[in-house]
């Protein structure tokens, strides 16, 4: 006899008693061990988590228009826009969180099942004061600033972050 | 204390020790933070990768009790030291493998480990040995506090840690505990117990994290779920769902003693003889004999060889850890004639009766 899936002689016999019906399976040795190998557990990583929740919130109640539009949109902060975020499944800052909070949302329940933090609270203020969003926004364009060799406005920005940075460090203490 | 002399160990995860060690290798803990005031690691240009990295070196890492660790600039490793410490576990294989100002601080007895930069700008990780979820939290938590007091995580009143991926945002936390499970494995009822794991919102990987396969048995299983729930709840969840598996694996292994003894003795004699007498051999087969021998081991089918001793031998036949105890680069094909010769020098007198006794 030879083997359901090719040419070579079927050397195994199985009889598969899992099924509606029961069904007699005539393989090589080859066929019979892919067959009998449990298959790669499922992956649970966190990118494919992330990648089918995105796909499956997007598809549901948005046209194309709707969605080019979405994508279009950016931080104000970091100057990610959805559409990379999208497609990278990462975010660029932590103002994205509120930025695409529409958005994002949706996502977290599926992902989660929740919206609200219940656990662990940092012992100090919390993060993501204005002047803590507005220091990643300064120096996103000071670095814009030096990449266009706009040497004057870049030095202005500098002393502007300095000025934060002092602020925001005696406001968490 | 330098790279080097953690070489010779094994490190906390492999000590073989704690409860249930039979089967629970480790337990391990993940936090996930950043800093307030710079954008996430996907949109932080090289400068902000230097001010995250000195941020939290200089300020954090000069914390009285945090001042004994070893820190190391992984962009400027050997690539076979970035593997080294994959294979330890002390970094993820993506930090070892992404560029720009990166590093890890790690404690002596690698109990702890800090990425810098890694998907997140902090990733502090605990590995204890054995089933020990209760006391790794008391020690994350407390080692999130002290970097805390130096540094501002970003943080929403509602949506609690703010990460780079929304599936780690709330608490930012990851509990896994890796199980040893070759009798499930032998008995095909592995993939049964993985698809239960998944409607609870558990994930299963394998010994390396995300997308490596379970080499040697080892499976680790660990919350999929970060927000919602307290870190004791996520917790609890994954230390009632472990004594669960730690039962059907025990109650494999004495079906496997009852109705076939012979067959699964002969199994794991065959896979110690193939270990002790192999010229060559891959890290594959020396993984999947191992497992077998591991489990020997814990049936009383083998005896003069202790857990500790096998976890090591896991351990040491990866190819950086070859390697590094070698103290040459060596390609695959020298690499698989090294861990033969490795594993003789180390199993070849097991077994046997002690010489001194015929003395």
């Amino acid at each position: 006899m030879k083997c359901q899936h090719c040419e070579k002689p079927a050397t195994f016999h199985i009889t598969e008693l899992t099924g509606p019906e029961v069904e007699e399976l005539h393989l090589c040795e080859e066929h019979a061990r892919s067959y009998l190998a449990p298959s790669e557990p499922t992956d649970g990583s966190t990118s494919q988590t992330l990648a089918g929740a995105l796909a499956q919130q997007l598809q549901l109640g948005q046209t194309a228009e709707e969605l080019a539009r979405l994508d279009q949109q950016f931080c104000p902060v970091c100057g990610i826009t959805f559409y990379e975020f999208r497609n990278q499944g990462r975010l660029g800052c932590p103002h994205d969180y509120i930025c695409f909070e529409s958005e994002l949302d949706p996502l977290v329940i599926n992902i989660h099942g929740a919206t609200e933090h219940t656990g662990k609270r940092p012992k100090r203020g919390l993060g993501g004061s204005k002047n803590q969003m507005e220091l990643i926004r300064l120096r996103r364009e000071m670095q814009r600033a030096v990449d266009n060799e706009e040497y004057e406005r870049a030095s202005e920005l500098r002393d502007e972050i300095r000025r934060l940075e002092t602020v925001v460090s005696t406001d968490g203490d | 204390m330098e790279l080097e002399d953690l070489t010779r160990s094994s490190g906390e995860w492999l000590r073989g020790s704690g409860p249930e060690s039979d089967i629970v290798i480790s337990s391990r803990i993940r936090l996930a933070r950043n800093l307030a005031d710079f954008p996430f690691i996907r949109k932080a240009t090289d400068h902000d990768r230097l001010a995250i990295e000195q941020a939290i070196r200089e300020r954090a890492f000069m914390e009285e009790r945090l001042k004994s660790i070893l820190y190391l600039n992984v962009g400027e490793l050997e690539t076979v030291d970035r593997q080294f410490l994959v294979e330890r576990q002390l970094i993820s294989r993506e930090h070892a493998e992404s560029q720009g100002a990166r590093g890890v601080a790690i404690d002596s007895r690698e109990t702890y480990s800090l990425m810098i930069n890694e998907e997140d700008h902090l990733r502090i990780q605990v590995m204890h040995s054995g089933l020990d979820l209760e006391a790794a939290w008391n020690q994350i938590s407390s080692i999130d506090d002290l970097v805390e007091k130096y540094v501002t995580y970003a943080f929403h009143d509602r949506l609690g840690y703010l990460t780079a991926c929304p599936t780690n945002v709330g608490t930012g936390m990851r509990v896994s505990v890796m199980l040893h499970l070759p009798a499930l494995v032998i008995t095909r009822q592995i993939e049964k117990v993985f698809r239960s794991l998944h409607k609870i919102s558990l994930a299963v990987r394998g010994l390396y994290g995300e997308g490596s396969q379970a080499m040697g048995d080892f499976y680790q299983i660990s919350n999929q779920i970060t927000l919602g729930r307290s870190e004791q709840k996520l917790i609890q969840q994954v230390s009632e769902v472990v004594p669960v598996l730690i039962d059907y694996e025990r109650r494999a292994r004495e079906f496997l003693m009852s109705e076939s003894q012979k067959d699964l003795h002969d199994r794991v004699s065959r896979a110690f003889g193939i270990l002790c007498s192999a010229k060559t051999i891959s890290s594959e087969e020396t993984m999947h004999l191992l497992s077998s021998v591991r489990m020997g081991v814990n049936l009383g089918l083998i005896d003069h060889l202790e857990i500790p001793d096998v976890n090591k031998l896991f351990i040491h036949t990866q190819p950086a850890h070859l390697q590094k105890l070698r103290g040459v680069e060596l390609d695959t094909a020298d690499r698989n004639v090294e861990r033969a010769s490795y594993l003789r020098r180390h199993l070849g007198n097991v077994g046997r009766d002690d010489p001194s006794e015929k003395n």
